[in-house]
């Protein structure tokens, strides 16, 4: 088994109460199926929209976001697959792909040679 | 949370409701905001944490820090609900009032002045609907267009313009006027009733929408009870009515799907308990001396469900309650329904002639049951050659697909070759 991040790329947030209600429980029954399946590591933190960026020799302070919105990463996971592809494959049933959103998948660098 | 729950939508409205109050009416869409991000939060937060134990406590405290930073940030460069006015302005005494006002009682009188603010005078009955389901009811404008089956843009537009006229309102209906609230009361009842009918009879096929209409305009009626100057008669015989209509809406369609008629239901699939709360709730209506069509429709609605098979029905009764009901509010539909009852007690000759004496039925022409209720006469009168040509008018005229196969199977039984199968 490697182990691979899911970086969670945008994604609106639906454009109703209840929209925004289906999405969400469609993430909780994703994680599920995933955990029981034994492919989460941790399940990540989704992170704040906004942040700082702390840039060059000077240190200097601008206000986040750091990318278009539509880019903006919301979340992330650690996953266990066997590899790259199945990784991919596991990341298709993601619901952020029903508003717009992105799944980046990076298999986290391993020790041996 | 229970799958089915529509945690979001309920909560949008109560919060949005709240929101207003502290924020003013002029300030609606930032209220909107505040509730839109605080659905944000919930959304990427649950999902990864899962549900929290009181998931409407959490989206509550969420809006009103949110409200909290709003109005620390901007309490200089915008004016809020001139009713809270100074209370605003200083650090010790804002955060006290807006804990007031997220109290749960205070939540609850503040749907209530939202509902009163929503049905202004102002605004058409139509609008005054799109706008509750909208701002209490935290439907989106495509829900509710696809539920009223309307154009997006023309949806889209009536709730904006209706908005547009409650932000310029100035205030929200101040529910202490006992003068005012009891002038504004018919229309909210009106809304509600509306509201209720459009989920019972409307238009759109699917049959989980209808449900929820039905169901947000009883939990807004039931808001209407709580309240001791909205707990009128005409409140309790609203919510009575739409209790006994609700009660009969799981035997309405067959198993495939297919809408049955009254005398075609399986009546052990009426909801007991909801005919229960009906009983009760027309107890309290009897409480005055005010007789209101919403208190006769209701007995009528009682006089259905407490007949254990269609055949048991009390018709007379019937037919005297629409009699009564035509007296304070005339109508041609009204007046149909009681030349069907008519025609159960004394067959569909008599029926026919008291369809035909309506006054301007031509005001009629455009309803399919009335092309229906034709068509079933000349069948039961054993001429199934004129009944078919009112049921091919009545299926020109059908709303939904749901009406329509209804429809075509009416047709269909009164074929010349069923017929003769029948005779």
């Amino acid at each position: 088994m490697s182990e691979f991040v899911y970086l969670y790329r945008g994604g609106e947030a639906g454009q109703s109460p209840e929209r925004a209600q289906q999405q969400m429980q469609k993430w909780i029954a994703w994680f599920k199926d995933l955990g029981d399946k034994g492919h989460i590591k941790n399940m990540g933190q989704p992170l704040e929209r906004t942040g700082k960026l702390v840039k060059g020799k000077q240190k200097t302070i601008t206000d986040g976001p750091f990318a278009e919105a539509k880019d903006v990463i919301g979340g992330y996971s650690l996953i266990e697959a066997r590899d790259l592809d199945q990784a991919v494959e596991l990341s298709k049933g993601c619901p952020i792909f029903d508003v717009e959103g992105a799944v980046e998948v990076r298999p986290v660098m391993k020790m041996n040679m | 949370m229970e799958p089915g729950d529509h945690l979001f939508r309920r909560e949008a409205g109560r919060m949005v409701a709240t929101l207003t109050r502290i924020f003013g009416v002029h300030n609606l869409a930032l209220a909107e905001d505040v509730v839109q991000d605080a659905f944000c939060r919930a959304l990427e937060l649950w999902k990864f944490r899962g549900v929290p134990e009181n998931p409407s406590a959490w989206l509550m405290v969420t809006a009103k820090n949110r409200a909290l930073d709003v109005l620390r940030r901007e309490r200089t460069a915008r004016t809020f609900a001139p009713e809270l006015g100074r209370l605003l302005e200083s650090e010790w005494t804002l955060a006290p009032a807006v804990e007031e006002i997220f109290a749960p009682q205070a939540i609850k009188d503040d749907q209530l002045r939202m509902m009163f603010s929503c049905c202004h005078p102002r605004l058409p009955e139509e609008a005054q609907v799109a706008l509750v389901l909208h701002i209490l009811c935290g439907f989106s404008v495509g829900e509710i267009a696809a539920a009223f089956v309307s154009g997006h843009a023309a949806m889209e537009k009536r709730i904006s313009r209706a908005k547009k006229v409650l932000a310029g309102s100035k205030k929200l209906f101040d529910i202490a006027d006992a003068r005012d609230f009891t002038a504004r009361l018919p229309a909210v009842h009106r809304a509600l009733y509306l509201l209720f009918n459009e989920g019972y009879h409307g238009a759109s096929a699917e049959s989980a929408v209808r449900a929820d209409l039905c169901r947000e305009a009883m939990r807004l009626a039931a808001l209407l009870g709580a309240h001791p100057l909205a707990a009128t008669p005409a409140t309790f015989a609203l919510s009575g009515l739409m209790s006994l209509h609700a009660a009969r809406l799981p035997a309405r369609l067959d198993s495939s799907g297919e809408l049955l008629s009254l005398f075609d239901q399986d009546r052990s699939q009426w909801d007991s308990h909801l005919v229960g709360e009906g009983q009760k709730l027309l107890e309290l209506s009897a409480s005055g001396s005010e007789l209101t069509a919403y208190h006769v429709e209701a007995a009528i609605a009682w006089t259905h469900v407490s007949a254990p098979r269609a055949e048991d029905t009390d018709w007379g009764m019937i037919v005297s309650l629409y009699d009564k009901l035509l007296a304070i509010r005339p109508s041609p539909v009204v007046a149909l329904n009681r030349a069907i009852a008519l025609a159960q007690r004394e067959g569909p000759e008599r029926g026919l002639q008291e369809i035909r004496a309506i006054a301007n039925s031509d005001r009629l022409a455009g309803y399919p049951f009335y092309h229906a209720a034709l068509g079933e006469f000349e069948v039961r009168a054993g001429r199934p050659d004129l009944a078919r040509g009112h049921f091919l008018a009545a299926l020109a005229l059908a709303r939904n697909p749901m009406e329509k196969r209804f429809l075509e199977h009416r047709l269909a039984a009164c074929s010349p070759a069923v017929a003769r199968r029948a005779g």
